[in-house]
């Protein structure tokens, strides 16, 4: 064991209340708001790029850089949005980071605001978590009691109106365009880009969208310094991020980490995969990144590491599977929710997740032929980097690496006429495994 | 529109509060439609309309919007919408199997709701809970590391009238029509009520204490 875990984000949730604002405050929360509103707001995004922060929403983008985006203030307004609509599959960090530590969001959104010159910024929150939404709500409400919001923000000058939105339940709308669609009150839809959202994003105006976790960084980045940040993690992954672990683990949850961390140093800590069970394959990143086995329990889990090994850091959504799982399974149910959470607009992922879906449920209920399977790959290439964003990708990326891995077992499926699994084995709970009804996976 | 005037009149305060909210009154639609169905149990043609008209849109343009998103309601919706995530992670984990005890159990299907109008069942797509799989959502409350027998006796107990409190979130679950009100913005007072943060999501937290490292390196 060489890397220590590093709470920070999470360092308050076992706190009494811990979504205070009292909580909170005492444990040093809103001293780097104070500190970043005596400080030019350049100077703030140099920090934040010097930090070397990168976006902890998925795709790994410098979170200063994107903030140095913004063209030149014509006086005009210019927004932030925070996208907190966590919906990749495997993907549980932002939710309870809200739900314990509202605070440190609002105070990331107050100082990220100062910085890029924003005075209205919104919080768009995915709709299915009601108890998200109200503490979010309260966080926010306290802070303008507090003054940590509001008018003149502690006699800065300074103005700033924070707005918590709902969502209705669209997987589509956390790429940052259809957010920005449905938070105009449309259908979420991808944009085309250019024009970016730091051009051209929220009313057609200058816009930063940045992750929950990105954001809520912010604050300790300004408040310990560029050099204590960058002193955590890799040379070109800085920083601690939170690492969710699920699935076949002893005991799963939240591990906030320095980036580089390994798969095989988080299980250590999380009691190793389940009694009596071995590691078959994972996700570093959520379904949308192609999958590792047992080979990669010791890749850095920075993004250059996970890259050069095929994958993608992501969101550090590490879905653990045992050898009791079937791979097909597994893939065919993430391949579905790829064709129910397309937006429809492009024809290659709205078709291609169709066909991928009948392709793969005909293969795992072992009605499928040889040829079924270079299918998957063709149609996977018909759809690969063909759409306007990433989500037709996503859908490739299981497929094609469970394929590259696991070959044998889309094949057994078609020589044995059915799954070679018993899925009862894999449950966490004991049942007699008696056929599921046809008509329940409708 | 068939609202009464007292109930048109809430619906039009509530309406401008949300409207405030934003520089550009369409940004209000998706709250509004929660709104509409905090009033009416699912966004009604009546709401379609409240909404088209305090917006200055169409029907057509609001009827667009709404059918996009699975969370609006085509048709009165149970009092408590319950859905078990079928998603890889959780139907691996068991969810497979709740969603057909449960399913039959209850005696409907997918989007569909018993007679008596109490259950709404749905197979969910992922909710953000995997650190607790197999997860349940009863209008969108977390019921954390579920099994066919604890799903089963939630959904008894919920339409028994009894109070019944989510593994994560407040004391007990609301009504849909309470939880869409929560939706829409509107504070219900009880962002303080609490079941625990969970094992999963302090469990990084136990093993830096377990292991002696000090918060944060700071």
């Amino acid at each position: 064991m060489t890397t220590t875990l590093t709470p920070v984000l999470t360092a308050t949730w076992g706190s009494d209340r811990s979504w205070s604002l009292d909580t909170y405050t005492e444990a040093g929360g809103y001293a780097p708001l104070k500190k970043a509103l005596g400080m030019a707001p350049g100077d703030l995004i140099q920090a934040v790029k010097d930090s070397g922060l990168r976006g902890r929403g998925g795709a790994g983008f410098p979170t200063g850089m994107k903030w140095g985006f913004l063209p030149p203030d014509d006086g005009k307004p210019r927004y932030l949005v925070v996208n907190a609509d966590e919906s990749e599959p495997g993907t549980c960090k932002d939710i309870p980071t809200m739900l314990q530590a509202p605070h440190a969001l609002v105070e990331g959104v107050a100082i990220t605001s100062f910085a890029i010159g924003c005075n209205h910024a919104f919080i768009y929150i995915r709709g299915e978590v009601a108890h998200v939404h109200r503490r979010m709500q309260q966080a926010v409400r306290e802070a303008y009691e507090a003054g940590h919001l509001g008018k003149n923000i502690h006699g800065s000058g300074f103005d700033l109106d924070v707005t918590v939105h709902s969502g209705a339940g669209a997987y589509i709308c956390g790429e940052e365009t259809a957010l920005l669609d449905s938070l105009e009150g449309r259908r979420g839809q991808p944009r085309l880009k250019p024009p970016f959202p730091a051009v051209a994003g929220l009313y057609a105006r200058p816009t930063v969208v940045n992750n929950v976790e990105s954001v809520a960084s912010v604050p300790s980045i300004i408040g310990n310094g560029v050099e204590w940040f960058t002193a955590m993690g890799t040379e070109r992954s800085k920083g601690m991020g939170i690492f969710s672990l699920s699935g076949h683990v002893t005991r799963p949850g939240q591990y906030e980490a320095p980036l580089g961390i390994t798969l095989r140093e988080l299980l250590e800590l999380a009691g190793g995969i389940r009694e009596g069970h071995e590691l078959k394959f994972w996700t570093p990143g959520g379904s949308s990144t192609p999958i590792f086995t047992q080979e990669h329990l010791d890749t850095p889990l920075d993004y250059e590491s996970v890259g050069a090994a095929g994958s993608m850091l992501g969101t550090r959504a590490l879905q653990i599977f045992d050898e009791t799982t079937c791979v097909v399974r597994a893939v065919t149910r993430w391949t579905e929710f790829y064709k129910h959470e397309s937006c429809g607009k492009c024809t290659p992922c709205r078709e291609g997740t169709f066909w991928l879906t009948q392709i793969l449920k005909r293969l795992e209920a072992g009605r499928g032929t040889e040829a079924d399977i270079q299918q998957l790959l063709d149609t996977c290439d018909s759809i690969l980097g063909r759409s306007f964003c990433a989500l037709g990708d996503g859908a490739t990326s299981s497929i094609n690496s469970s394929i590259k891995l696991f070959r044998e077992e889309y094949e057994a499926h078609v020589t044995q006429g059915g799954c070679p699994f018993d899925h009862a084995a894999s449950a966490l709970f004991e049942y007699s495994d008696t056929p599921a009804t046809e008509e329940a996976h409708a | 529109m068939t609202y009464d005037e007292t109930t048109l009149a809430q619906l039009t305060e509530d309406a401008a509060a949300i409207i405030a909210r934003y520089p550009v009154k369409r940004s209000a639609l998706l709250p509004m439609l929660h709104l509409v169905q905090s009033v009416d149990g699912f966004v009604s043609p009546d709401g379609i309309q409240f909404c088209a008209d305090q917006l200055e849109l169409t029907a057509a343009e609001v009827s667009a919007v709404a059918t996009f998103y699975t969370q609006y309601k085509r048709r009165p919706n149970g009092e408590y919408q319950v859905g078990v995530c079928t998603n890889t992670l959780c139907a691996v984990m068991g969810g497979d199997r709740i969603w057909d005890e449960l399913s039959e159990h209850v005696g409907v299907g997918h989007d569909e709701t018993t007679e008596d109008g109490a259950i709404t069942l749905e197979r969910l797509e992922c909710n953000a809970a995997c650190d607790n799989a197999p997860v349940m959502m009863v209008n969108w409350e977390f019921f954390d590391n579920q099994t066919p027998e604890s799903a089963k006796q939630v959904v008894d107990d919920l339409r028994a009238g009894k109070d019944v409190a989510p593994t994560r979130g407040p004391a007990k679950v609301c009504t849909f029509k309470q939880v869409s009100r929560v939706l829409a913005g509107f504070d219900d007072g009880r962002a303080d009520e609490d079941q625990g943060a969970g094992d999963a999501a302090l469990a990084g937290l136990e093993a830096a204490k377990g292991q002696g490292w000090t918060e944060g390196a700071k």
